[in-house]
């Protein structure tokens, strides 16, 4: 870590492995090219030589068995942390995300817990293309039984780790690839915040916009655009999709009047849409003006740079779609 | 063999297939639904393997999981309850037929997509490797599972690091309707499993002493730390894939010709070269499981329905665990 505390992302979620491995024996990882690679995105890089190869397991490539061995070994008095290079290869572990490790609790009448983390890398803005750069967190947050996390910041990229390993149930967590370089201040005798806890980031009284994950940078970037015109806007840091909390979303509701959501998921069926429903149901009447969104285009991502800008959310898109919110009577 | 073990064999055999037996009754009277999988043909399996494991090592199974249920020791009563979906169930009646749970036996389902429990048998084996515990974990599963992705890559990892695992591979010839010359292009399961350097062995399912020897073997070989076996044990199901099927794809006289060598058939004969079948008195035993199953059927129609208020349990362990 460098001085001042300040550290990157990627260093962030390394010493929050290392650091949950030191405190508990029954901790380990286990996922693609973790050891001697050193992690596709060079997260576990030197935890091999620290902890041994019985504990940073280098598995072939087989996502369905080895998120299923997380399953079982879950059940079986362990507390693995399984990577997923990306989650469009999450996809191969489908069944065994959604038909074991959400439903075993509840299928065996609460006999059964499933203390199993499941981490994987999300998002575009790389030119990966269609089947490396989509964002299904919204998508997983659909499912009973899973705890979807989506840490945006160093702190949160730290203390995550130790979070969902302290739940007793599965919990998935989505690292942004494009955040691994982020800078950030890390303080690691820090008390981690609740699961269930969005956290305003940037208070304000004109607009709430909602993001998570990398969105969260942007949508900071587009406060400080929208300052400049007068316009103060809250950010709120949702943290977690599933659950989520409503409190602290209608709170700023309330306070504000109106809302934004940026996801970088697809629009239709999106948790953007869900978080929408929700303010609909139980926030109706404090609003001044319709809520809005950006979200990803409904495209699989093209490979050519300006395609793929075009595709995600931007500060831009988002300063624009907060003035057409503000704009309404 | 000694009487108590014969008496033991023939009785567990015969409480599956008249609890079985039960079971069509009551689903005809509507008093059980969902999907009903039965086991009757291939009960010597359960009975063989479960003989040969210890109250540590762990079992998973399949949806048609009531004989390994049973065979476990899990009781009748409370495989029936769960049937009705009532509370008293082992699964808290949030399961039924597909899917029997217990904590106390170390019986990990009731498994209800193909091969998906074979990543999950390799992870607890992982975890007693990983923690240095004499265990092994038993993973029942059907020659249609051979077809799945994640018998290969389980396979591939049981040897690759030499895990605890018994698979036992009942091997009833179709998955559900679809005959296995059609499935596999190499119909000698064990070959497959051999492949992936894993000792493996074609049984004679039919056959509980030969099941109960073979895995008793099996088991003594992971112990000692020789890696995972792998079981193909042939066997016949006599019944329809579950009550929805016509049995369109195979004919009468094949399923005659393996009832006459079914398991009790089977083990009546071995008894009775080695003169112990009068011994074991089997009309006592007959009835003994006659009154289990009356007692079962007792006891789920008494049972308690879970209140709905409820409904929302079990999705997230309870707060003060968290």
């Amino acid at each position: 870590m460098k001085e001042n505390n300040q550290t990157t992302y990627r260093e962030a979620v390394r010493e929050g492995i290392k650091n949950a491995m030191q405190k508990d024996d029954r901790v380990f990882l286990m996922g693609e090219d973790v050891g001697r690679y050193g992690g596709c995105f060079a997260v576990s890089k030197g935890l091999l030589e620290e902890f041994g190869k019985e504990r940073i397991i280098d598995t072939p490539l087989c996502e369905s068995t080895f998120t299923g061995a997380g399953i079982g070994a879950a059940m079986n008095g362990m507390r693995p942390i399984v990577e997923i290079m990306t989650v469009n290869f999450s996809l191969l572990a489908l069944d065994q995300i959604m038909n074991n490790a959400a439903t075993l609790l509840h299928m065996s009448g609460g006999q059964f817990n499933v203390p199993l983390v499941i981490r994987m890398s999300t998002g575009g803005g790389k030119q990966l293309a269609a089947q490396h750069s989509h964002s299904l967190e919204g998508w997983y947050a659909h499912i009973p039984g899973l705890k979807v996390l989506t840490p945006a910041t160093v702190q949160d990229a730290y203390s995550m780790i130790e979070l969902a390993l302290n739940d007793p149930d599965p919990v998935l967590i989505f690292e942004n690839s494009l955040l691994y370089n982020s800078q950030g201040t890390l303080d690691t005798n820090a008390k981690p915040l609740p699961i269930k806890k969005a956290v305003v980031k940037r208070p304000g009284k004109d607009l709430t916009i909602l993001a998570y994950g990398i969105n969260l940078f942007k949508a900071l970037d587009a406060a400080k655009i929208l300052e400049k015109e007068e316009i103060d806007a809250e950010v709120i840091d949702l943290r977690s999709l599933r659950p989520l909390d409503d409190e602290t979303i209608m709170n700023s509701v309330k306070k504000t009047h109106r809302v934004m959501i940026v996801d970088e998921g697809w629009r239709s069926g999106s948790i953007s849409a869900e978080i929408m429903a929700r303010i609909n149901e139980q926030a109706f009447f404090e609003l001044d003006a319709p809520m809005g969104r950006v979200c990803s285009a409904e495209v699989p991502f093209p490979y050519a740079k300006h395609l793929e800008d075009a595709a995600l959310p931007q500060p831009v898109k988002i300063v624009a779609m907060a003035k057409q919110i503000m704009e309404e009577a | 063999m000694d009487i108590e073990l014969a008496k033991k064999f023939y009785s567990q055999m015969l409480l599956i297939r008249r609890f079985e037996e039960k079971c069509i009754e009551l689903y005809s009277s509507e008093k059980i639904r969902g999907f009903l999988h039965l086991y009757i043909g291939e009960e010597a399996i359960a009975v063989g393997v479960m003989h040969a494991l210890s109250a540590d090592d762990a079992v998973i199974a399949t949806y048609r999981e009531h004989g390994h249920a049973l065979a476990r020791g899990i009781s009748a009563k409370s495989i029936m309850a769960e049937m009705y979906g009532k509370v008293e169930g082992c699964a808290g009646g949030r399961g039924g037929s597909m899917h029997i749970f217990d904590a106390k036996s170390r019986f990990y389902g009731g498994n209800a997509i193909v091969g998906g429990g074979l990543p999950i048998a390799v992870g607890m084996a992982l975890a007693d490797k990983m923690m240095k515990r004499d265990r092994v974990t038993a993973c029942f599963f059907g020659d249609g599972a051979v077809a799945e992705g994640e018998f290969h890559e389980s396979l591939n990892l049981a040897s690759l690091w030499q895990l605890p695992v018994l698979f036992i591979c009942e091997n009833n010839y179709y998955a559900m309707g679809t005959a296995l010359e059609f499935s596999e292009s190499e119909v000698n399961l064990s070959k497959k499993a051999a492949s992936y350097r894993i000792n493996s062995f074609q049984v004679d399912g039919m056959d509980v002493t030969q099941v109960a020897e073979s895995a008793k073997n099996a088991v003594e070989d992971i112990k000692s730390g020789k890696g995972p076996v792998f079981l193909e044990c042939l066997t016949y199901r006599f019944r329809a894939h579950s009550m929805f099927d016509a049995e369109l794809y195979r004919k009468k006289t094949e399923v005659n010709e393996w009832k006459d060598k079914g398991p009790l058939v089977t083990f009546k004969k071995n008894l009775e070269e080695r003169g112990l079948w009068s011994k074991i008195k089997a009309q006592e035993i007959e009835d003994e499981i006659t009154k289990t199953i009356d007692d079962a059927v007792t006891f789920a129609e008494n049972g308690t329905l879970e209140p709905i208020s409820d409904l929302e349990k079990f999705v997230y362990s309870p707060e003060e665990v968290q």
